[in-house]
């Protein structure tokens, strides 16, 4: 279970460049399931996703996973509980390290880096069988510095580091964003699968109303740092794309007003 | 023969320093300037121990340990205060100065006693004798244990080194240079890798400082001077000589002939006429032009609508 209580962030407060990226956003996620999150630019559905991470302090509020208050913890101490993948398909993973040792490094995610040989003991065979998952070839490659590979091929396999200790939350931050439209569809499809597999608290942002209409068992909409839209069940399943394209020109339509408003009162104090 | 066997020694005294700054330099991609002052540091630790009668390994190690320290206080001022890392070695280096010369309690102090090559020089003269001939040249027996001492040090140093970048910690490291905020998602803390990388990384130039004055028999405030541009001309160097590689073994044999060959292109160089007092200049420019001149060259073709030679 995820949960985050109340929980506040403003980034530059004080400057002209203030924003109020998450406003008393109170969410819990049950256990195992898997949330879509979507929102505008600014929406801070990318902040949401920082919060749980540990990327920066909070200005109020806790976050929890399952029972342990993790609010103050530092971002690589909350990685045993969090598995993550990037927007940037090149963040996940080391190029200078072979795709062997990347995964070797993700098996032991959050214990404590001995003097042990990083190889030994590797479970290439199940490494093997995984990477074959993909369907790219990927399981003859374990020795090749992971440089070498494409964007997507190295996203398919941040996704497998990401969810091979069985960590208890995933965070997928627009994972499919900058990839090419197939190996966008290609990374998708692993990640249902994964996820079905995996027991995680998933939470997936994105940018696509496809995914957000089709994946996923409950929709979170973030708008101006507040949850807008949270619907779940058998609501979740009946949504469809259009509906979802509606509520974002409605956002938008918000967005154009308030800014209108602002120009008009700006204009008045000139 | 004499001055190329020495010159080979010396030259992998340096290749020892040429491993440390290819820990800092190609894998955390900082040029750690400690180097200037760890490398006297190691020299200066080494020759008060072996003054107040210390058994030379002692001594060296400690020397070691001394660097060890001195890179993780630049390490630790780097990630907890977020200082630019050239200006915490800046700062570090600055400070061993004067703690080298409250070592010593001179600028300069001489090494009298047996140091880690003494067994290897004796044991080459019992052996050989005084005076022995290769290809027909006379040579110094004790410069052959020195080349023998000295090689291997090198060798278990740099084997070492490669092993030990193959453990979970090394890859770990690796990581760190490579792809630091990928390495924190998996739950390793980046500063404290930071901090190791260059506490090992100074350990080795201290390493390498210690066997230097242990060879030239004295210990100096000033010997630290121009060595991270030193050990950056070796590694460039040895860059060039075995190629872009993916071997981390290949890619430390490399940094470690660097050093070895611009040991040599110096001693050449000397005999040749350049006055020993232009020697960091063209060092400089040596590295400059490496590091700069394969991409110059490139925007010079593309200027003129030609690609360059591969």
């Amino acid at each position: 279970m995820l949960r985050l209580d109340s929980v506040c962030k403003t980034f530059n407060p004080g400057t002209a460049n203030e924003v109020r990226a998450l406003v008393n956003v109170t969410i819990e996620l049950a256990p195992g399931s898997f949330t879509v999150v979507i929102g505008t630019n600014g929406s801070g559905k990318s902040t949401l996703q920082g919060a749980i991470s540990g990327a920066f302090d909070l200005d109020r509020g806790s976050i929890t996973v399952d029972d342990t208050n993790i609010t103050r913890w530092p971002e690589h101490r909350r990685a045993h509980l969090i598995g993550r993948v990037f927007q940037d398909p090149f963040a996940g993973t080391a190029p200078g390290l072979t795709v062997a040792e990347n995964l070797a490094l993700a098996s032991k995610r959050g214990k404590w880096r001995t003097l042990a040989p990083l190889l030994r003991g590797a479970r290439r065979g199940e490494w093997k069988d995984l990477l074959a998952q993909i369907g790219l070839g990927l399981e003859n490659r374990l020795d090749d510095p992971i440089g070498l590979l494409s964007g997507g091929q190295r996203q398919s396999i941040t996704l497998l580091m990401a969810t091979l200790t069985s960590p208890k939350v995933l965070l997928l931050d627009e994972h499919t964003a900058a990839l090419d439209p197939r190996s966008a569809e290609l990374v998708i499809s692993l990640t249902t699968r994964l996820v079905a597999h995996s027991s995680a608290t998933t939470v997936m942002v994105t940018h696509s109303m496809q995914q957000a209409a089709t994946l996923g068992d409950r929709l979170i909409a973030m708008h101006r740092g507040q949850v807008y839209l949270d619907v779940s069940g058998v609501q979740k399943q009946h949504l469809t794309e259009s509906e979802l394209l509606a509520l974002f020109s409605q956002m938008r339509r918000d967005d154009r007003f308030d800014d209108d408003a602002c120009a008009l009162v700006a204009g008045q104090y000139r | 023969m004499s001055l190329l066997i020495a010159t080979l020694a010396i030259g992998l005294v340096f290749g020892v320093l040429a491993l440390g700054i290819y820990l800092s330099f190609r894998v955390y991609q900082l040029p750690d300037i400690t180097a200037d002052g760890s490398f006297p540091l190691g020299a200066a630790i080494t020759a008060r121990l072996l003054r107040d009668g210390v058994d030379p390994v002692t001594a060296t190690i400690a020397g070691m340990a001394g660097g060890a320290l001195a890179g993780a206080i630049t390490g630790a001022i780097h990630v907890h205060f977020k200082v630019n890392a050239l200006l915490s070695g800046i700062l570090v280096m600055t400070a061993l100065y004067s703690v080298n010369l409250r070592i010593m309690g001179a600028s300069n102090v001489p090494i009298k006693a047996n140091t880690i090559f003494t067994p290897f020089e004796q044991g080459a003269i019992a052996w050989f004798g005084q005076e022995t001939s290769i290809l027909g040249r006379s040579v110094p027996s004790s410069d052959l244990g020195l080349l023998l001492a000295t090689t291997i040090v090198v060798g278990v140093a740099g084997i070492l080194l490669v092993l030990f970048l193959k453990t979970e910690l090394g890859a770990a490291m690796r990581a760190t240079g490579d792809n630091a905020r990928m390495l924190r998602a998996l739950g390793t803390s980046t500063d404290r890798m930071t901090i190791l990388g260059l506490a090992l990384s100074n350990a080795l130039v201290a390493l390498s400082g210690s066997l230097f004055a242990q060879m030239q028999s004295f210990a100096d405030a000033q010997m630290g001077i121009g060595v991270i541009v030193l050990g950056l001309a070796s590694v460039i160097l040895g860059q060039s000589l075995i190629g872009p590689v993916r071997s981390i073994a290949l890619a430390i044999i490399g940094a470690v002939m660097g050093a070895v060959l611009f040991r040599l292109l110096v001693a050449i160089a000397i005999r040749m006429g350049l006055d020993a007092n232009d020697l960091k200049l063209v060092t400089a420019v040596v590295v400059l032009a490496a590091i700069v001149g394969p991409t110059w060259l490139k925007s010079i073709a593309r200027k003129r609508g030609t690609h360059a030679p591969a």
